[in-house]
């Protein structure tokens, strides 16, 4: 719990100065690995997330294959030293959980039929950990996928909103998740308003909800610009 | 001017422009695939980088990875393997290929050239082998990205042609990206440069001259002992892979 008179906002900011509706700095690099057909480093403040993308190749075990399309396989893994306190290496059910809603918040925009009875894999690897790993690796992903030349609708972008101190604010850091009274990431393709996942735990009335979702709507724009921007930047320098 | 475009851009109202790596979408063509466009009659977006999607007719570089009596399973730097049937190898009917001995015609290992036959819904890829391109005696298989071939070999096969005569080298470029080079060993090593090179710099304009003048500067450089690679370019390019 809260220590006693712990405040996340003082004076209308909060603990990292930041106003309620502002994101943390976002640094972005495409094709940072050299042995995977695409991949993305992605800074989301103190987060910092590494995605790889293989494939389209040849899906193993063969029973596995979908005869009509292409398989989605995504890999959501904290570092053991990605936190403060050493976390098990390997899969848990925190981490099994999110590697499904991450693949399943980039599967609309995949046009996977394009490469039947194939497998695409995407390994997010988060490296250093600050609250909004997830969206921090579906941002990562959705650019390491453009990268490699995976035949796309759109791209994804993604942001958390929560509720500390009886305020909503965006993209919650460590101690505001921790301490604060709910969290809610959403993941979205921007330029059609249209939302891919959204889940949240803690409490917030219907209008903070309202409030909340648009706040990382708008935030979803910035973040699809800067996602733009590094993919485009990319083959502009020359 | 090349435009560089990501997934979901805009790219026109007209439907009927269509083409490779876009998708219609209420009635309005949008780019499927981060790349370049491509604006001719069509509209195109050409990837910077994907996998091999075997198309019939194409001439393919092959690697024997299996034997499967009555088959050879052949890598073809595509997410599907394809299979080559014993009796392409035999001429005509005078001789059969007993069992357990498709090793002494082709073995693991072995590189093939060889022209697809034909694609079945089971994504199960035929082979004809073409005899006419033997790949024998020392040389060395480039992999680049298959979408940049239409590149390499340039308008009217003008890029590969001077590619050819500057460096000395025969140079076999097959559809699905590898490259097979024979020549001298420093000729060889020049002439892979040089595709590396056209490969990351694949949409600029002007390649072609500046290939040539790369080139002969290149040469006239060796000669004075300041032979460097282009060490850069090669970490940045990815899919390079020499056997």
């Amino acid at each position: 719990m809260k220590e006693e008179g712990l405040e996340l906002i003082k004076g209308g900011k909060r603990l990292d100065g930041r106003s309620f509706d502002e994101l943390r700095q976002i640094r972005i690099e495409v094709g940072v690995l050299k042995r995977a057909d695409g991949s993305c480093y992605f800074e989301l403040g103190d987060n910092k997330v590494i995605a790889a993308v293989y494939g389209p190749r040849e899906m193993h075990p063969r029973h596995a294959q979908d005869a009509k399309m292409a398989v989605l396989k995504y890999r959501y893994n904290m570092a053991p030293f990605s936190v403060d306190e050493r976390k098990r290496p390997g899969p848990d059910r925190r981490s099994v959980e999110i590697s499904k809603v991450s693949r399943e918040a980039l599967e609309p925009v995949i046009i996977k039929e394009y490469y039947p009875k194939t497998e695409i894999d995407v390994y997010v690897e988060i490296l250093q950990s600050d609250a909004g790993t997830r969206t921090a690796g579906i941002n990562a992903a959705s650019v390491a996928l453009a990268d490699a030349g995976i035949p796309m609708k759109d791209l994804v972008s993604s942001v958390a909103v929560g509720k500390i101190d009886g305020e909503i604010v965006l993209d919650l850091n460590a101690v505001e998740d921790n301490y604060g009274e709910a969290d809610m990431p959403v993941a979205m393709i921007a330029r059609r308003n249209a939302i891919t996942a959204i889940q949240m735990d803690g409490c917030m009335t219907r209008s903070e909800f309202e409030k909340g979702l648009k706040m990382a709507m708008n935030a979803c724009q910035k973040i699809y610009e800067l996602q733009r921007t590094a993919l485009i930047e990319r083959y502009s320098e020359m | 001017m090349y435009k560089v475009v990501i997934p979901g851009d805009f790219l026109s109202d007209d439907v009927s422009r269509a083409g490779e790596g876009t998708y219609i979408e209420g009635g309005k063509v949008y780019a499927m695939r981060y790349g370049v466009v491509d604006e001719k009659e069509e509209i195109k977006v050409v990837p910077f980088m994907g996998k091999y999607l075997p198309t019939r007719g194409d001439v393919v570089i092959g690697k024997i990875i299996e034997i499967s009596f009555p088959y050879w399973i052949v890598d073809i730097a595509s997410p599907y393997e394809a299979r080559l049937h014993m009796s392409e190898v035999t001429s005509d009917n005078e001789k059969r290929i007993e069992f357990g001995s498709m090793h002494t015609y082709l073995d693991i290992d072995d590189l093939i050239v060889a022209k697809i036959t034909n694609i079945d819904a089971l994504m199960r890829i035929d082979l004809a082998l073409m005899k006419e391109f033997q790949l024998g005696g020392t040389g060395r298989l480039i992999t680049i990205p298959y979408t940049k071939v239409p590149r390499l070999i340039g308008r009217k096969g003008s890029m590969i042609k001077m590619l050819k005569e500057k460096s000395n080298c025969f140079i076999f470029v097959a559809k699905n990206g590898r490259i097979w080079i024979r020549g001298k060993e420093e000729d060889m090593k020049l002439a892979s440069e040089v595709i590396l090179k056209i490969t990351t710099e694949a949409h600029t304009s002007g390649l072609t001259d500046r290939v040539a003048n790369f080139m002969d500067s290149h040469r006239s450089r060796m000669g004075k002992g300041e032979y460097k690679v282009m060490r850069d370019e090669r970490r940045r390019f990815r899919a390079y892979k020499r056997w």
